[in-house]
């Protein structure tokens, strides 16, 4: 969308014009929902979170600032809806993170020593087999730590906007990122070698 | 350094967040350990394969339900 286009389509949207919210809406949603479904695992989740972002948005439209992109302003409201539901959420029984990181003998080393992946990530993730076993992976990890992983790695948040996103110190997020790739690692580990 | 500390200390290294001392000191030790060099570099791949995976349009379902779009217009409306 040229910068014109964007331009009118917000002074539709403050004006309260209702064909211009149902084109944002139509344009946003598939980016939206690819979104709430990488944090919330149930479809009527992610779908109520997109639902709320997109009334949110339609309540503070006001406060919109003109040389903000929509798209990005839309994604941050939808971070904090589909936070807010994993809080309200009943937390299912996580397992112990310690269970991914790796072991040591008593002078240090590894108990099982790591050997390098033959391919790049770049050049096995060309297998969708490979990328449904990252995405399931990710799914898999504790949700403290997953949700770390989501805002750090993938949406590429700073670490400071990570930590006042989930209340918790810039130490605790670097604490949890390192442990969650280490937990990933470990459960892509077996695959990545059996690929060589 | 032991292996311990590199791994401790691995996210830190890759930030550029480690004093030059310590990144010697840390690079020392990757010189005489391959199974500390192997965990460093399948660390960044898994950072690069967590990215790409979730990055892939193509696997997702890229879709706007009518229903959902039907239900937020009303509930907007309705506000």
């Amino acid at each position: 969308m040229d910068t014109t286009t964007r331009a009118a389509l917000v002074s539709d949207l403050k004006a309260g014009e209702p064909t211009a919210f149902e084109a944002l809406v139509r344009m946003q949603m598939p980016a939206l929902l690819r979104a709430a479904r990488r944090f919330l695992r149930s479809e009527e989740d992610a779908r109520d979170a997109v639902q709320d972002t997109f009334v949110s948005a339609f309540k503070s439209i006001g406060t919109f600032q003109e040389n903000s992109q929509l798209a990005t302003w839309l994604h941050r409201i939808l971070i904090n809806s589909c936070l807010m539901k994993l809080r309200t959420q009943k937390r299912r029984p996580e397992e112990d993170i310690e269970t991914y990181l790796p072991r040591f003998q008593d002078d240090g080393h590894q108990v099982e020593p790591s050997v390098p992946w033959a391919e790049t990530a770049e050049s096995i993730l060309q297998r969708k087999q490979t990328r449904d076993l990252v995405r399931a992976s990710i799914d898999s990890l504790p949700e403290t730590y997953r949700v770390v992983l989501l805002l750090r790695d993938i949406e590429e948040m700073t670490t400071e906007e990570t930590a006042k996103l989930l209340g918790i110190t810039a130490n605790a997020v670097k604490v949890r990122l390192h442990r969650a790739r280490q937990a990933l690692r470990t459960l892509l580990d077996p695959h990545m070698r059996s690929m060589r | 350094m032991n292996c311990i500390e590199i791994i401790d200390f691995l996210a830190s290294y890759i930030d550029g967040e480690l004093p030059p001392e310590t990144v010697a000191e840390f690079e020392r030790h990757l010189a005489v350990c391959p199974s500390c060099v192997a965990y460093l570099e399948t660390y960044r791949e898994t950072i690069r394969a967590a990215r790409f995976a979730s990055a892939q349009k193509d696997d997702l379902v890229d879709d706007a339900p009518e229903e959902l779009i039907a239900a937020i217009v009303a509930a907007a409306r309705a506000k």
